[in-house]
């Protein structure tokens, strides 16, 4: 081929000029699209590309009791979380960590089948890492895309076993407890209260996590520190101060006869703020903290004793004797009985009404009595005749005025409700025949018809400390709150003291629970109980009573009930002494000791002349009450807000700590 | 300046040749630059900066070729690089992510691409075939034959597969045809039935194209012969209706670019990560980027490929609008020397073959850079220069020398 000619040539060359110039504008101009026109948005992207927003745990509120001493707070833990990935790649880093952090193939299992169910949110694989598995993570985190490790403040409990059943315990919330209107905001990996104060409280404990921000690479590895910016610090829960008193409570466990079931309460006169709450057998919350075995919550499940029952509201016992008071006070305020007033039949061992004929536990009966003698003997007969003049539907109506068939609406989040009739209906539903009018007989004497928790006995003989009214039991000190009674008895002085020198009379000489509850320092009063509820079974055994300083009203109510305790003298009023005698003593500053009772003085070899002759002794002058430290803030009336149990059914179960923090346990869904 | 031009040759093209793979060898130091680093990556500059030597050793060497051989030697060394490319679909092997490929071939010590000597090769024999014409071709039957000198060698990268590199022998048969004086027109009929198999992804938007093509060819029935006219009318609408059995044998990464080009966020983690990250790297550069080195999107691996194909989305991030206009305008410098060289050629060869390296360095530069901004779909193509790799870097420079050396013939 020959050349072309130049011009042709140049023509060529001008045209392929052009296409190159068009070609190279393209680019230029999308160049320029994407990066200046539009680089801001890209720019935006690039962060969120490289950003992963991370939640900052808050810490949960810390809980003081009433001296300001802290019963729970958090200590910072290591805890190992996986972004979202394939459900392949999660379960291979997985299979990968299974060795470093010893988990267990049920373990594995029950994490992707977490994961599964949301593969949106980073999975929570470990909390409470040990030391050297950080140390291991922080080495290979290059073999660990996904992987990042966080701290998180892990929850301590001082208590441990004495506060269990108080306190509740901790878990991941579960799918049906983010559904419900209480955890509304909630999101799903949260630790929150499973029961007890924990679960009450649980909006206010809570905080608001915070928001940080970690630079992440291609495959999702936290490039930098593994603790990253935080963009919104986490909003530390409030802290809650409580009229519980940890030393008081840790005391309880202590003098608790191990092997037994019961229950201790213990309220504040003053206001019905509880001093202590507690049940045997207990458990450590503490074992919930960053996932309880699936072993170790069977074994607490399945245990006959129950641990993880809170007996003292929810354990319903026959009131039996200690119930007699309160059938007292409704005739007292009927006014169908006077304070000295004595029965028209005295009591020769039994008594008849409409062809029934009822015993008295002292088969030689107690003869001719007024009210305060017939408590103090705990006469059936005297209280045979004083129903009957009261009559059944009477009684069953202030008893369900007084409460017995309702909560005491303790700021706990499963009390149960007693067992008590609405009305003689309650006969003819429960056992198919009509209830005739000497049921009462038995309805007076605390039997029949009548379960009741311990704490809902307390709650009466706080209203008999009180001279009539009866607050709800409280746990948390809000300040805020006006105390409110529940209910009301209008009784006259006369009456009131009646009832007490009934009580009186039992702890004092000659009384059946003066060896065991006579104190030193001060006047207890109460009234044993026993109540069989199987035949061949020993009777659960009960004291409620009250104590104070001699001569002045009583500061402490304390009820025991011990399960199969057999006697109401010798087993649940010196614990119930003991306990009073413990709160009082450092109420008033006097230093602690073991031995309280006479009883104890008598084993011990110790003198005990104030037990005899009180007038003798005079007792040096008590230092006024130690005034408390600070006084807690109040709270926020809309967080108050606990779950509410439904009114009637069957008693709960316990609450499983839900999600991958049972290990290996399926989530609940 | 005298010195110079004996020692390069061209002082223009071999400047804006060096600035270029200079320039290079620093964005690959930048891309080897990350928050985790990799050992392959973060030690490719060095590696580069040898490759260079020796591309400069193949430059030397080519500018002192004697032209004549160049002009005996082309068909042989066509021959040549079809038969290496033969070799490697046969025997070859993979490297890197592309292992399953036949690309390599291993010959002693030496390790190459052939499909970059085919590149080579199949410049030398277009040119060295239309030089040996007496007129240019003006008909689609003289296209026939220079379009079976590129298609045996297309077709076989094609086979390897390597999309990227088949389009490069189509930029070199268009651009020593246009220089070869060959009538637009014919050009855009040749090209018609691949723009056909483009367009037949949607029936309508083809049968319009096809509606269109037969009025054209109606009204261009003078010009045209009887057989051109049929032949592209059957050709073009057998590329309409072959695409999709053609579409069916496509590997599905190939399938996967082609619709990531058309809709790049269906699979951000898949096909269309590559280019949702260059995009990202790109446009978070703005103005000025990031800086040398400091991109965040390359930092943490988020872009793939960032020494080799994706070398200009590093680019794009770091040095800003600013950059990636000035590396665009060096290459526009380099082409636009190119085409006057070949006007001021002594001989027609000269100029078909400086044509045809204008033709694969303008396709390369435009899908490679097009690509990382997501105007190209997305095909394995490195920048001239620029990309990290021996074969590559060699054959540019070889090209450079070829370049120079045809155009300083006297």
């Amino acid at each position: 081929m020959k050349s072309a000619h130049p011009a042709a040539r140049r023509a060529r060359a001008q045209g392929a000029v052009l296409i190159l110039g068009a070609l190279l504008l393209i680019l230029l101009a999308s160049f320029f699209r994407s990066q200046v026109v539009r680089g801001t948005a890209w720019a935006l992207q690039a962060d969120s590309n490289r950003l992963r927003v991370l939640p900052v745990p808050a810490p949960r509120g810390t809980i003081f009791d009433r001296y300001g001493e802290v019963i729970a707070d958090n200590v910072p833990s290591y805890s190992l979380s996986l972004f979202p990935a394939p459900v392949d790649s999660v379960a291979s880093v997985l299979a990968r960590l299974q060795p470093l952090l010893h988990l267990s193939d049920e373990r594995v299992e029950g994490l992707l089948e977490t994961f599964r169910s949301n593969r949106r949110q980073p999975l929570l694989v470990k909390m409470n890492l040990a030391d050297e598995e950080v140390a291991v993570m922080e080495e290979r985190r290059a073999d660990f895309p996904g992987v990042f490790l966080e701290m998180r403040p892990r929850r301590r409990y001082r208590g441990g076993e004495a506060l269990g059943h108080v306190l509740g315990y901790l878990g991941e919330v579960s799918a049906g407890e983010l559904e419900s209107p209480s955890f509304e905001g909630y999101e799903r990996g949260m630790i929150v209260g499973k029961d007890g104060i924990e679960r009450q409280y649980e909006r206010l404990l809570q905080g608001s996590h915070g928001i940080r921000f970690a630079e992440v690479d291609a495959v999702g590895r936290i490039v930098g520190s593994f603790q990253g910016q935080a963009a919104r610090p986490a909003l530390p829960g409030q802290d809650l101060h409580l009229h519980l008193d940890l030393e008081l409570q840790r005391y309880i466990h202590e003098i608790f006869p191990p092997g037994m079931r019961g229950a201790v309460v213990a309220l504040d006169v003053e206001d019905g703020g509880v001093l202590a709450l507690y049940s045997a057998p207990s458990f450590d919350p503490g074992e919930f903290v960053g996932g309880i075995s699936r072993q170790r919550w069977q074994e607490l499940n399945e245990d006959p004793d129950e641990p993880l029952y809170n007996k003292a509201v929810m354990g319903r016992y026959p009131p039996a004797s200690t119930w007699k008071l309160a059938s007292a006070a409704i005739a007292l305020e009927a006014g169908v009985i006077q304070p000295e007033e004595r029965m028209p039949i005295p009591c020769y061992g039994s008594y008849t009404f409409e062809g029934r004929t009822a015993r008295c536990h002292r088969a030689e009966g107690h003869g001719h009595q007024n009210l305060a003698g017939a408590i103090a003997t705990s006469c059936n007969v005297y209280f045979y005749q004083m129903g009957i003049r009261v009559g059944l539907d009477r009684l069953v109506e202030e008893g369900h005025r007084l409460g017995f068939g309702d909560r005491c609406g303790i700021d706990l989040p499963r009390e149960m409700v007693g067992i008590f009739p609405e009305s003689r209906d309650y006969w003819q539903r429960t056992w198919g025949y009509r209830a005739a009018e000497n049921e009462v007989m038995t309805m007076a004497i605390g039997h029949g018809p009548n379960d009741q928790t311990p704490l809902r006995m307390a709650q009466f003989y706080l209203a008999l400390a009180r001279d009539g009214d009866a607050p709800a039991p409280r746990i948390l000190r809000d300040e805020g709150a006006e105390i409110e009674p529940a209910w009301a008895m209008d009784l006259s002085p006369e009456s009131l003291e009646a009832l007490r020198d009934g009580l009186r009379a039992v702890t004092r000489p000659g009384g059946t629970a003066f060896l065991r509850a006579a104190l030193q320092h001060w006047d207890i009063i109460g009234k044993t109980g026993t109540a069989r509820v199987f035949a061949h079974r020993p009777a659960h055994a009960w004291f409620s009573g009250m104590a104070g300083r001699w001569g002045g009203p009583a500061e402490i109510v304390v009820v025991v009930i011990l399960e199969e305790g057999e006697s109401g003298s010798a087993a649940a009023a010196p614990i119930a002494a003991k306990a009073a005698d413990f709160h009082l003593r450092r109420k008033y500053g006097i230093p602690v000791d073991t031995i309280q009772t006479l009883w104890e003085h008598n084993v011990a070899g110790i003198p005990a002349p104030w037990a005899w002759n009180r007038d003798a002794i005079t007792l040096p002058e008590l230092p006024e009450a130690v005034a408390d430290e600070e006084l807690p803030e109040s709270y926020d009336p809309s967080l108050l807000q606990g779950p509410r149990p439904p009114a009637t059914g069957p008693r709960p179960r316990p609450v499983p700590p839900g999600g991958s923090l049972v290990q290996g346990e399926r989530p609940n869904r | 300046v005298n010195l110079l031009r004996r020692w390069v040759g061209d002082p223009i093209l071999v400047g804006l040749a060096l600035l270029l793979t200079l320039f290079g060898v620093a964005m690959i130091y930048s891309a080897g630059v990350l928050n985790v680093p990799s050992p392959v990556v973060e030690r490719a500059w060095l590696r580069q900066l040898q490759w260079l030597v020796v591309a400069l050793v193949a430059f030397a060497v080519t500018i002192r070729i004697p032209p004549r051989w160049i002009e005996w030697g082309a068909l042989p060394a066509y021959l040549f690089g079809v038969v290496a490319l033969g070799a490697a679909l046969a025997v070859g092997t993979g490297a890197g992510p592309a292992e399953s490929v036949g690309r390599w071939l291993v010959l002693g010590p030496i390790r190459f691409q052939p499909s970059e000597v085919a590149k080579i090769a199949a410049i030398l024999g277009l040119a060295r075939y239309l030089a040996s014409r007496e007129v240019p071709p003006t008909n689609l039957k003289d296209l026939v034959l220079p379009s079976l000198l590129v298609g045996v060698p297309l077709g076989l990268v094609v086979l390897q597969p390597d999309l990227g590199t088949a389009l490069a022998f189509v930029g070199v048969l268009f651009a020593v045809l246009y220089w070869a004086g060959t009538p637009p027109l014919h050009l855009f009929l040749l090209a018609s039935p691949g723009l056909a198999l483009i367009l037949s992804f949607d029936t309508r938007v083809w049968s319009a194209y096809f509606v269109g093509l037969l009025v054209a060819v109606y009204f261009l029935r003078f010009r045209l012969y009887l057989v051109e006219s049929v032949a592209v009318v059957l050709g073009n609408l057998a590329a309409g209706t072959i695409a999709l059995p053609v579409w069916s044998s496509l590997a599905d990464y190939q399938k996967n670019r082609l619709l990531v080009f058309l809709d790049p966020g269906m699979d951000p983690r898949g096909a269309g990560w590559n280019l949702i990250q260059s995009k990202v790297a790109i446009g978070s550069g703005g103005l000025f980027g990031k800086g040398f080195t400091q991109g965040t999107q390359k930092r943490l691996d988020f872009l793939p490929e960032q020494h080799t194909d994706f070398i200009f989305s590093v680019v794009g991030e770091e040095l800003g609008f600013v950059g990636v206009a000035v590396v665009l305008l060096l290459f526009g410098a380099l082409l636009y020397r190119l085409v006057q060289m070949a006007e001021r050629a002594p001989d027609p060869f000269a100029g078909l073959v400086l044509f045809g390296i204008f033709g694969v360095w303008l396709v390369h530069i435009f899908i490679n850079t097009g690509m990382t901004v997501g105007i190209v779909p997305i095909t394995g193509i490195p920048l001239p220069f620029l990309s990290y790799g021996g074969t590559f870097l060699v054959t540019c420079w070889v090209l450079v020398g070829l370049a120079v050396r045809m155009a300083r013939e006297e």
